[in-house]
């Protein structure tokens, strides 16, 4: 017996509602492909361009707690001011982000790279002078590599110090597409 | 010692055994019906979720609680209930097939925390959940399941 999409979505609907969920996740679709959305009551918590959410179901709790369901009602907002950055019509995010269990370090880099405008690029080191460590250029490209909620938190936006891309969590293709549409490259 | 089995995300409880649940609601209600009871049931499984100790037994777990709200309304529709009977297929383990003709004749909740409690090994936040109680009232009434039955065998 399959459970009729109505009726399943009446359900995920209803968590939503009731306030039952620890993380609410959805796949939504942009320019870069299909992106993998996850939210807790504190915010925004992951963003990944593997789509597969069965292969992350396990990290999605380890973020927050078990209580894990697709629901797309609970991502509208992240899924607005998404389009709304693909489609050039928004350059800021107003969405609440949680960063819960990161180390110091880490939110300290994540901030200063929030503050990284678009359209803008920043290198490893400038980024790590920023965050209050200039030899920390490295650990930077750490935090970088590790970055729960790429896009939103703009680590597309650091480069290497002769402007060279370097790399990207989601690939360089990604990367540049990115940049492109910001008009940072040409 | 077997490692216990870990609480599977909430996700993957509910792909696993939502279109189980919904024919045993169907089953018991019809189909208009057992829309309703569908979803209580996996609210109810949601409220208890993140309370549980162990992931062992969710299929058990979440029958008893289906078979709970399909109860709950017959019982606010005016019909007469059964008892629990969907319990006693629910897999063939030994401890629960040997509890079987011990339990039949307890009080329905008796009988369903009895059975969840030893033939299931399940915990009594657990038991709470699926009888939709608290955990002192499911230790209640698995005490006094068992006291029944002490008196029936001596």
């Amino acid at each position: 017996m399959t459970v009729p999409t109505d009726l399943d979505r009446r359900f995920r609907d209803a968590a939503v509602s009731a306030g039952l969920l620890d993380v609410s996740y959805d796949v939504i679709e942009s320019d870069l492909g299909p992106l993998l959305v996850a939210v807790t009551d504190r915010g925004l918590a992951r963003l990944s361009f593997d789509p597969e959410p069965e292969a992350q179901l396990e990290e999605l709790a380890r973020l927050a707690g078990p209580r894990v369901l697709r629901a797309p009602r609970a991502l509208e907002a992240t899924r607005r001011e998404l389009d709304d950055y693909f489609s050039g019509r928004r350059t800021v995010f107003d969405l609440e982000l949680d960063l819960t269990g990161l180390p110091v370090f880490t939110v300290r880099v994540l901030d200063e790279l929030a503050r990284v405008p678009y359209g803008r690029t920043a290198t490893y080191r400038e980024l790590a002078e920023r965050s209050g460590n200039p030899r920390a250029a490295r650990a930077v490209g750490m935090v970088m590599n590790r970055n729960r909620i790429p896009i939103v938190l703009p680590c597309h936006r650091i480069v290497g110090s002769t402007g060279e891309l370097v790399g990207y969590g989601g690939g360089l293709e990604r990367k540049e597409k990115l940049l492109r549409l910001e008009g940072a490259i040409l | 010692m077997d490692a216990v089995a870990t609480i599977p995300p909430f996700e993957a409880f509910y792909e696993a055994h939502a279109p189980e649940v919904l024919g045993l609601l169907r089953r018991r209600l019809g189909r208009d019906r057992a829309d309703d009871a569908f979803q209580e049931t996996f609210l109810r499984a949601l409220r208890a979720y993140d309370r549980l100790t162990h992931g062992e037994h969710l299929r058990a777990w979440v029958l008893t609680i289906a078979t709970r709200v399909a109860i709950d309304a017959h019982r606010r529709a005016g019909e007469p209930t059964d008892e629990l009977p969907e319990l006693e297929h629910l897999d063939g383990r030994p401890a629960h097939e040997e509890l079987a003709f011990l339990t039949d004749a307890l009080p329905p909740t008796e009988r369903a925390a009895v059975v969840l409690r030893y033939g299931y090994d399940l915990d009594y936040v657990q038991i709470a959940a699926a009888l939709d109680s608290s955990a002192d009232a499911a230790r209640q009434a698995t005490s006094s399941g068992v006291r029944r039955l002490r008196r029936r065998l001596t």
